[in-house]
C-alpha cells in the first residue's frame, strides 16, 4: 500500500510540474570542438544562435554533440538526434534549409608585415608563395580554393592540412590560420567566418581579404549563403525558423560581427551560394 | 637485430607453423601419417591434398580440422580437403549451433577453431567469445571485453567492422577498432598483452585480421580517408613489442627498401619514389593503408599484401604515380625489408583500393612449373603474378571494366581510358568498375582439385556527375556527387568460378539485385560454400556451379564461410550473418536511401537492400 501511494505522489508531483518539464526542446548537433562556430562550453556563435532562437520560441536547448566530419548529417539530423543545425550552406542535398541569414566567403590569411594585400586567385605571386589549404580526405571532393589553384597548375607549393586535424586539438581546422602565424606557410586560404575568428585572436597581426568571386568560372564558387538545416519533410520548423531569421536579422548581423565573421553584401533573402 | 636472428632461428628449427605448436608432437606426426583422415579430430593441418590437379602444390599446410588463421592457411586459399560433406551428402546438412552476439553491426572475418574451441571476434565492442565445441549446442566458456575508445566508432569509415583473430604461441590476437593489437590467453580469455599501434586522434582505426609469422604479429591500418598514411606493424609475439614498421609513402629508409628490392617494373625502380612521386610534402597524407589481408609463402620467406587508395581525394592535388599506395609488395616477415613491390594502378582517380587477399599456388603455368600470386583486383582485373619477381603474367577482366583497355604486362601499366578519368569539373559516366571494385576485400578461395579460384564479385559502375554543396567541420565546399547502380545486364553480384590456367571464367551465380559480399571457402568434398547479402548460406557444387543446398540465415551474410572437425570427429561449417560493411550498411535505420549519393556513393546501388535483409550479428554452425 506504501509504494502505491507513494508512486501515485510521486505522479502527482510530475504533473503538478509539468507546465516546466514540457517545455519544448529545440534539438541542435553541434561539434563540441570547433571554434567560432560552436563548442561544448557553448562559446560560438551556433551556440547564441540556438539561445537565441530557443528563448524566441519558448523552447530549450538540447545539444547532440557530434564532431562534424564525414558522416556528421547521417550520424546526427538524419539518424533524429536533433532537429537542426545551426549552420549549413543553402543547397546541401542531406538537409532543408531556411532562408540563410548571411552570406561569407573563402579568404586570404597572410601575416600584417607581409603585406601581401592578395584579393584574387589569379595573382601571379600565388606561384611562388608557400599557400596552406584544407583538404578534407577521400570524400571525392576537395574545397574550392584546391580546385581552383590547380585548375590554375599551381599545385606544387600547396601545402594541405587536414581539416579534420587532430582531434586532441582545440579547434582542430584553425592549425592552418596559426600556420601562417607561424611561418609555415606564406598565406592560408580558408573559409572567412573560421579564418576571421582566429585571425583576430592571433598574437601576431593578420590581414584577411575575401578571395574576389571570378565570374567567368562559376564552376568554382567562393561565395556560400549559409542556413539551418532541418531534416527533409519538417516544414513546421522550418517555417518558424524562417519567420524567426526575419525577425532578427539585425540581431543575427551584429552577432556574427562580434565574431568577425567576414559578411557578404546586403543581407538578402535570396539563396547566393551554390 | 639480435631478436630477430633469435626468432629466425627458432622458427627455423621447428619448421613449424604457429597454428599447430601447440600439439603434442606425437599427434603432429599422427596427424602427418594418416594425410587426410576426416576421422581424426583436431587433426590441425595437412600439405597432402588428395585429388590436387597435377603440378599443384600450396606452398604451406591448409586446414584439415583446425582453423587457425584468418584464411585457414598462409597460402590465403581458405581451402580445406576435409571431405565428410560433400556433393553426395551436402543436401543433409542442418543447424547444429548458433549464437547471437546481440550486435547490430556487420560481421566481417571468421572465427578461429583451435582444439575444442571456436573463438570469434565482434564488430565493435570487439570482443572476443569462445565457445566449447565439446558441449552440445557449443555453449560459451567466456567473453573477453576490451573495452576499445568508444570514439573509434565516429572515426570508422565505413561501419564498426572486424575481420577476425589469428591464433599463435596459445594467444588468440586481433586487432580493435581503436587501433590497438591485443593478445588473449586461448585457455583463460585473460589478456597478455596489449599495444597502441595507430592513434585514433588522427583517424587510425584497424579493422583487419593481424597474422603471425615466427613469432611476428603483422598487422595494418585504415583510415585513408583521413589522410593517414599507411603503414605495416611488426610486433613480438609474446610481449606485443613494436619490432619495426614499413610505411607506404616517404623515404626508402621509412619504407623499408634496401639493396635487396628489385621491383620487376621501371616504374617502380628508382630512389624514394615515396616521396619524389608526390609534389611536395604530401606523401605525408598519403594513404596507402593496409587494411585486407596477408599471405606468406614459408619456402621464399615472404609475406605478401595490397596497399589502398592514395591520400587526398583530389587527383589534380597530387600529380605523380603516388608511391607506393595501390601497390602489391613482397617482404621478409623477420626484418620488414622489401624484396619487391608492384603499383598497380598509379596515380588513382577511382578509390581502387588493392588491399585483397593474394593467393600463393604453384602451379603449371603455360607450360612451365611457377610460383604464382593470383590477385583478383578491385580493378576488375584478375592478376596473376610470379611471386618471386612481381612480373604479371596475367591481367584480364573477370567483371564489366571500363576505367582501362588493358593491362601491358610489359611495362605493367594499365591503358587507361582517359574519358573515365574523373578531375574536379569534368565529369564521367559509366565508369566500371564503381568505387566498390569489380570486388572488395571479401576473400576468395583457390581449389587445387578444379584449379578454379572462387571469386565473390560485384558488377556495379557509377557516374561522376555535377557538383554539389557540401559541408564538413565549418566549411561548405563543393563536391563531385558519385552516383552507384548495377552494371551491364543489371545484375549486381555474381559468385565467379575463374579458371587459372586457362584465364577465363567457367561459370558463375549471378544475384540479381544485391552484390556478393561473402568470402568462399572451397572443400575436398567438391564444394564451394559462400554467403548472399540476402542472407542465403549456400554449398555450391565446385565444378559445375550448381547450388546443392541453402540455408537462411537471420541477416543478409558478409563473413567468410570456415569447416572443422569437432571433438566428436564430425565435421562442421560455420558462417556469420549480420548485414553491415560499407555496401551493406545501407540497410541499417540511420542511413536514408532516399538519398542515392549517401554511403559514398553505394545506397545509389544497394536502395533494396533495406527491404531485404536486417542488421543482427550471429554465428551459424551446420552439420549432419
Amino acid at each position: 500500500m506504501f509504494t502505491v501511494s507513494k508512486l501515485a505522489a510521486m505522479l502527482l508531483m510530475g504533473s503538478a510540474t509539468a507546465a516546466f518539464a514540457v517545455t519544448p526542446l529545440l534539438r541542435v548537433c553541434a561539434d563540441p570542438n570547433n571554434m567560432p562556430f560552436s563548442n561544448q562550453a557553448q562559446q560560438g556563435f551556433e551556440n547564441h544562435l540556438a539561445q537565441m532562437v530557443a528563448g524566441d520560441l519558448g523552447m530549450t536547448v538540447a545539444y547532440y554533440w557530434y564532431p562534424q566530419r564525414g558522416k556528421f548529417f547521417s550520424k546526427t539530423l538524419n539518424a533524429g538526434k536533433c532537429d537542426v543545425v545551426m549552420e549549413v550552406p543553402v543547397g546541401i542535398p542531406v538537409a532543408s534549409t531556411t532562408v540563410p541569414y548571411y552570406q561569407s566567403s573563402y579568404v586570404f590569411v597572410s601575416r600584417h608585415d607581409r603585406h601581401l594585400n592578395l584579393h584574387s586567385m589569379d595573382d601571379p605571386r600565388l606561384r611562388q608563395l608557400r599557400i596552406g589549404v584544407h583538404i578534407t580526405g577521400d570524400e571525392d571532393s576537395n574545397l574550392p580554393p584546391v580546385n581552383a589553384l590547380t585548375s590554375r597548375g599551381i599545385v606544387n607549393n600547396l601545402v594541405g592540412y587536414s581539416i579534420y586535424g587532430k582531434l586532441s586539438e582545440k579547434n582542430p581546422p584553425s592549425d592552418l590560420i596559426q600556420a601562417v602565424a607561424d611561418k609555415q606557410v606564406d598565406v592560408a586560404i580558408a573559409w572567412g567566418p573560421m579564418a576571421g575568428y582566429f585571425a583576430k585572436h592571433s598574437a601576431v597581426p593578420l590581414d584577411v581579404t575575401p578571395v574576389d568571386v571570378v565570374l567567368p568560372n562559376p564552376e568554382v564558387p567562393f561565395t556560400f549563403a549559409i542556413a539551418m538545416g532541418v531534416r527533409h519533410g519538417d516544414t513546421k520548423l522550418q517555417q518558424e525558423l524562417n519567420a524567426e531569421i526575419e525577425r532578427r536579422r539585425a540581431d543575427i548581423h551584429r552577432l556574427l560581427e562580434a565574431y568577425d565573421v567576414p559578411l557578404l553584401g546586403p543581407q538578402s533573402t535570396v539563396p547566393m551560394g551554390y | 637485430m639480435e631478436r630477430v636472428k633469435r626468432i629466425s632461428a627458432i622458427g627455423a628449427a621447428l619448421g613449424l607453423f604457429c597454428g599447430i605448436a601447440f600439439l603434442p608432437a606425437s599427434r603432429l606426426l599422427a596427424q602427418k601419417n594418416k594425410g587426410n583422415s576426416n576421422s581424426a579430430a583436431h587433426s590441425g593441418m595437412t600439405t597432402d591434398i588428395p585429388g590436387a590437379l597435377p603440378g599443384i602444390h600450396l606452398v604451406s599446410p591448409v586446414p584439415n580440422g583446425q582453423w587457425t588463421l584468418p584464411a585457414g592457411d598462409y597460402a590465403n586459399t581458405r581451402y580445406s580437403p576435409l571431405s565428410q560433406i560433400n556433393a553426395q551428402n551436402v543436401q543433409n546438412l542442418h543447424l547444429v549451433a548458433n549464437y547471437s552476439v546481440g550486435i547490430p553491426h556487420g560481421f566481417e572475418g571468421q572465427p578461429l577453431v583451435v582444439g575444442s574451441t571456436l573463438y570469434m571476434v565482434t564488430p565493435y565492442p570487439n570482443n572476443l567469445i569462445a565457445l566449447d565445441l565439446t558441449k552440445p549446442g557449443f555453449p560459451q566458456k567466456w567473453i573477453f571485453e576490451p573495452h576499445p575508445d568508444i570514439r573509434a566508432v565516429g572515426i570508422a569509415c565505413c561501419d564498426v567492422v572486424n575481420r577476425g583473430a589469428v591464433y599463435a604461441n596459445g594467444k588468440i590476437i586481433y586487432n580493435t577498432l581503436d587501433a590497438y593489437t591485443v593478445a588473449v590467453d586461448a585457455n583463460t580469455g585473460k589478456q597478455v598483452w596489449r599495444t597502441q599501434v595507430g592513434n585514433i586522434q588522427l583517424g587510425e582505426t584497424i579493422t583487419m585480421a593481424p597474422i603471425v609469422v615466427k613469432n611476428v604479429v603483422l598487422t595494418g591500418i585504415s583510415g585513408a580517408e583521413l589522410g593517414v598514411r599507411g603503414r605495416l606493424t611488426a610486433l613480438d609475439v609474446d610481449t606485443g613489442k613494436i619490432l619495426w614498421r614499413a610505411w607506404n609513402t616517404g623515404s626508402d629508409a621509412d619504407v623499408r627498401i634496401g639493396s635487396d628490392f628489385k621491383p620487376f617494373y621501371k616504374k617502380d625502380q628508382g630512389k624514394n619514389l615515396g616521396i619524389t612521386t608526390w609534389t611536395p610534402g604530401q606523401w605525408k597524407l598519403g594513404g596507402g593503408t593496409i587494411w585486407g589481408w596477408i599471405s606468406y609463402d614459408p619456402e621464399l620467406n615472404l609475406i605478401y599484401y595490397g596497399t589502398g587508395n592514395p591520400g587526398v581525394w583530389n587527383p589534380d592535388m597530387r600529380p605523380g604515380s603516388n608511391h607506393w599506395s595501390i601497390t602489391i609488395w613482397a617482404r621478409n616477415p623477420e626484418t620488414g625489408m622489401a624484396k619487391w613491390a608492384y603499383q598497380v594502378v598509379p596515380h588513382d582517380a577511382w578509390d581502387y583500393d588493392e588491399i585483397m587477399e593474394n593467393i600463393l599456388v604453384d602451379m603449371p603455368w603455360q607450360g612451365k612449373e611457377r610460383k604464382l600470386l593470383l590477385h583478383p583486383g578491385r580493378t576488375g582485373f584478375m592478376f596473376v603474378l610470379d611471386r618471386e619477381t612481381g612480373e604479371v603474367l596475367s591481367a584480364q577482366k573477370y567483371v564489366p571494366v571500363t576505367w582501362a583497355n588493358s593491362y601491358d604486362l610489359k611495362t605493367g601499366l594499365p591503358d587507361i581510358n582517359l574519358d573515365k578519368r574523373t578531375h574536379f569539373g569534368k565529369y564521367a559516366t559509366d565508369i566500371c568498375p564503381s568505387s566498390t571494385g569489380g570486388k572488395d576485400f571479401i576473400p576468395s578461395a583457390f581449389s587445387p582439385q578444379t584449379g578454379y579460384i572462387y571469386i565473390p564479385a560485384h558488377n556495379t559502375c557509377m557516374d561522376y556527375e555535377g557538383t554539389a554543396v557540401n559541408y564538413i567541420a565549418g566549411t561548405p565546399y563543393l563536391g563531385a556527387s558519385v552516383r552507384m547502380y548495377p552494371g551491364p545486364g543489371g545484375y549486381q553480384g555474381e559468385l565467379i568460378a575463374w579458371d587459372v590456367s586457362n584465364q577465363k571464367q567457367v561459370w558463375g551465380i549471378k544475384d540479381p539485385t544485391l552484390p556478393v559480399y561473402a568470402g568462399v571457402l572451397a572443400t575436398g568434398g567438391d564444394l564451394v560454400f559462400y554467403g548472399t547479402m540476402e542472407g542465403w548460406f549456400r554449398a555450391v557444387d565446385a565444378h559445375t556451379g550448381k547450388i546443392l543446398w541453402q540455408a537462411k540465415t537471420g541477416s543478409g551474410i558478409i563473413g567468410d564461410p570456415i569447416t572443422f572437425t569437432g571433438p566428436d570427429g564430425k565435421q562442421y561449417v560455420a558462417i556469420f550473418s549480420g548485414i553491415g560493411g560499407w555496401m551493406g550498411a545501407t540497410a541499417f535505420p540511420s542511413v536514408s536511401n532516399d538519398d542515392p549519393y549517401a554511403g559514398l556513393g553505394v545506397v545509389g546501388a544497394m536502395k533494396q537492400i533495406k527491404g531485404i535483409t536486417q542488421a543482427g550479428a550471429a554465428l551459424y554452425v551446420y552439420s549432419f
